[in-house]
């Protein structure tokens, strides 16, 4: 789950990480409210959407006077900006962050990652702050400093020294970064975070250190003890038909294609998706249905791959194990009377009770073919559409 | 012969009286396995059928002389649930569990470098050793028993797949282990290959992989390194779009990394034999086997 810059520097600041004096504005009027309290000026005025490269799709602008506020406030609220991350539909803006600038003399780049291959929190640094770190990862790998930390010790003092004097930060600024970092790390661990970044981390010329942009998402699988988190979800950054998805507990995923389909396994579903590709059509989704589908969930995931008019035929692959194949044929039935589908069904079953389910799909009096294996379904509905 | 578990696997099933614990601890008792015990903390003294019921698995270990666990405990007692059974000292936890919080996998997870206990999972559909011992939730019947195949594999339904066409062509199978779909996991791809690679009645190994982290192709440099026996290898995902997680929550192509595409070049590379096609897998593996 993702979050706002502006939530997520809340955060920051509940765990003692500074960030530049600022406020949320949901329309011009705000703003000016908001900008008037920051005493001084240049202000930064900042598109709240989820994507990154905000500024290069015009959502990020620098205000020398209140009126200036006022004019960059009105533009972005409200605009469907478009980023490298939104896609060309866009995202719409509903709300702008306001932050008083900084005299930088310095940007760094700090982030937390939750590490599959090792199984830690691996902590990167880099002195070449404000550009995309995986460019400077592909292009400039030493400039990238790694620690890796022992989720089960935490962080100590020579992790923090290990990425300071990496970033060959000056001797006074080893101590407040340290803390910093600790700080950091502490709200990666309590919150359930999967990424904390800071691009850039700022050095001013006081010799503070600020949080000048920031990047949180979480683990989803531990949602569910981590109530306040929740609470910071928008629904509007998201796929509306996600969203439905998440509701019915189907994993669905809308591709560009004209072939719907729907599998019970994740891995089963994306070698099905495959199999669409290599007959020669192309897969409209991804549908995972899991183990244990009821014949509701079917029904769902039916209306699902409907919603999408793309779609010219649809090949279900069930592979019954514990589901078995004669609860899934019932399933289909009834989904199909319910759900009246308009584009012709290709079916694939194979495992328990296998014969009992050919049989009442056979009976249903439903327009479908059925598929011996995988190949035959495959090519059966590539010849459909 | 097989790898991890055979007829001398004794069973104590963790969370045995919930609905998933009860039905599945009666197909692996329905398949033959030695099911000896179930934990439900609480519900110490009870049976399930003819199963005695403890409340701890050390409970398990001393008084029913379990070796092996399998475990149905929901996401936030899992890892709980994990280290419990590597302290009663079984020597393989299986776990289905589907949702466990990474941070909570990544501490069991160092946790049990101090144990002797092998984790299989989270996230995963078990291991069996036909006609020996079913420890999961895969249909039994599917697989043919007496090898000579290994199967490893990141998914459930997948695996069944695969297993099912070998089955097809009359080819059987030492052991089928599903090490899980999840970011991090215990035994992974090098174990089972190492395991597969050691047990002398294995002759052919069938690998299975997803797109998303980099364990094929640290399995490709295994197999090029270490491994005399034939692998026939199968990655799903070509068509899977980059930053979506694809349902498993390991399964997600990050920055350019974890492409189907380049685990395929991998395991070429590692001289696998990779099969492109799914739906011709078992044709592949009867050439190659």
């Amino acid at each position: 789950m993702k979050i706002h810059e502006y939530q997520a520097k809340q955060l920051f600041s509940e765990y003692g990480v500074a960030i530049p004096k600022g406020g949320v504005a949901e329309s011009a009027d705000e703003a000016k409210a908001v900008a008037e309290t920051l005493g001084g000026f240049p202000v930064a005025v900042k598109a709240q959407i989820h994507a990154g490269g905000r500024g290069k799709g015009g959502g990020v602008k620098i205000a020398d006077d209140i009126s200036e506020v006022v004019k960059h406030a009105d533009a972005i609220i409200g605009m469907n900006l478009v980023t490298p991350q939104t896609g060309p539909e866009g995202q719409p803006v509903k709300r702008v962050l306001l932050e008083k600038g900084l005299n930088i003399e310095n940007e760094l780049y700090l982030s937390l990652t939750a590490d599959r291959e090792n199984a830690g929190i691996l902590i990167m640094a880099s002195e070449a702050g404000g550009m995309d770190i995986e460019e400077v990862a592909a292009q400039t790998p030493e400039k990238i400093i790694r620690v890796h930390v022992n989720p089960l010790a935490g962080i100590y003092p020579y992790h923090c020294r290990q990425a300071a004097f990496g970033l060959n930060l000056e001797k006074e600024l080893i101590k407040p970064f340290s803390q910093m970092l600790t700080a950091l790390y502490k709200l990666f661990v309590d919150r359930d975070c999967s990424l904390v970044e800071i691009n850039p981390l700022v050095i001013t010329q006081e010799k503070q250190l600020y949080a000048l942009d920031a990047k949180v998402s979480f683990d989803d699988n531990a949602l569910y003890r981590q109530k306040e988190v929740v609470e910071m979800r928008d629904f509007d950054e998201e796929d509306p038909i996600d969203v439905e998805a998440s509701k019915y507990n189907l994993n669905y995923i809308n591709l560009d294609g004209t072939v719907g389909n729907m599998v019970n396994g994740a891995g089963l579903a994306m070698a099905v998706m495959d199999t669409i590709k290599l007959a020669g059509a192309e897969p409209a989704n991804f549908l995972d249905v899991g183990g244990g589908a009821t014949a509701e969930m079917i029904e769902n995931g039916f209306r699902l791959i409907l919603s999408d008019k793309k779609v010219k035929a649809i090949l279900i692959n069930i592979f019954g194990g514990i589901l078995r194949c004669d609860v899934l044929a019932r399933g289909v039935v009834k989904a199909a009377r319910n759900t009246e589908i308009n584009v012709p069904l290709v079916v694939r079953m194979e495992g328990t009770n296998v014969e009992e389910g050919r049989q009442i799909l056979a009976d249903s009096g439903l327009d479908l073919q059925t598929a011996r294996d995988l190949k035959d379904a495959g090519e059966k509905v590539a010849a459909l559409v | 012969m097989s790898i991890f578990a055979d007829a001398d696997t004794r069973l104590v099933v963790q969370g045995i009286t919930g609905k998933e614990g009860q039905f599945h601890a009666r197909q692996c008792v329905e398949y033959g396995t030695k099911v000896v015990a179930g934990v439900t903390p609480g519900k110490g003294g009870q049976k399930m059928d003819a199963i005695p019921v403890f409340n701890s698995v050390a409970e398990a270990v001393s008084e029913a002389g379990a070796n092996c666990s399998l475990i149905f405990v929901p996401p936030p007692f899992a890892a709980d649930a994990i280290m419990e059974a590597a302290d009663a000292g079984v020597d393989l936890i299986v776990t289905i569990t589907e949702g466990i919080p990474v941070l909570d996998m990544m501490r069991v997870k160092h946790y049990l470098k101090t144990s002797s206990a092998r984790l299989i999972g989270p996230n995963c559909p078990g291991i069996i050793t036909p006609g020996e011992a079913k420890v999961g939730i895969m249909p039994g019947p599917i697989h043919k028993p007496g090898g000579p195949i290994g199967v490893v594999s990141r998914s459930g339904t997948l695996t069944y797949e695969v297993v099912y066409q070998l089955t097809l062509q009359d080819i059987g199978q030492t052991t089928c282990i599903g090490i899980g779909g999840d970011p991090v996991n215990g035994t992974n791809f090098i174990d089972c290959l190492a395991a597969f690679e050691a047990d002398p009645d294995t002759r052919g190994v069938v690998m299975v992989g997803e797109i998303g982290g980099s364990a094929e192709e640290q399995a490709a440099e295994f197999i090029r390194q270490n491994m005399s026996k034939p692998v026939v290898g199968f990655i799903a995902g070509m068509t899977a779009p980059p930053g979506r997680r694809m349902g498993h929550a390991g399964a997600i192509i990050s920055g350019g990394a974890g492409t189907a595409q380049g685990k395929v070049e991998a395991l070429k590379a590692g001289g696998a034999h990779v099969c492109e096609d799914l739906g011709r897998l078992g044709e592949l593996c009867a050439k190659v086997f």
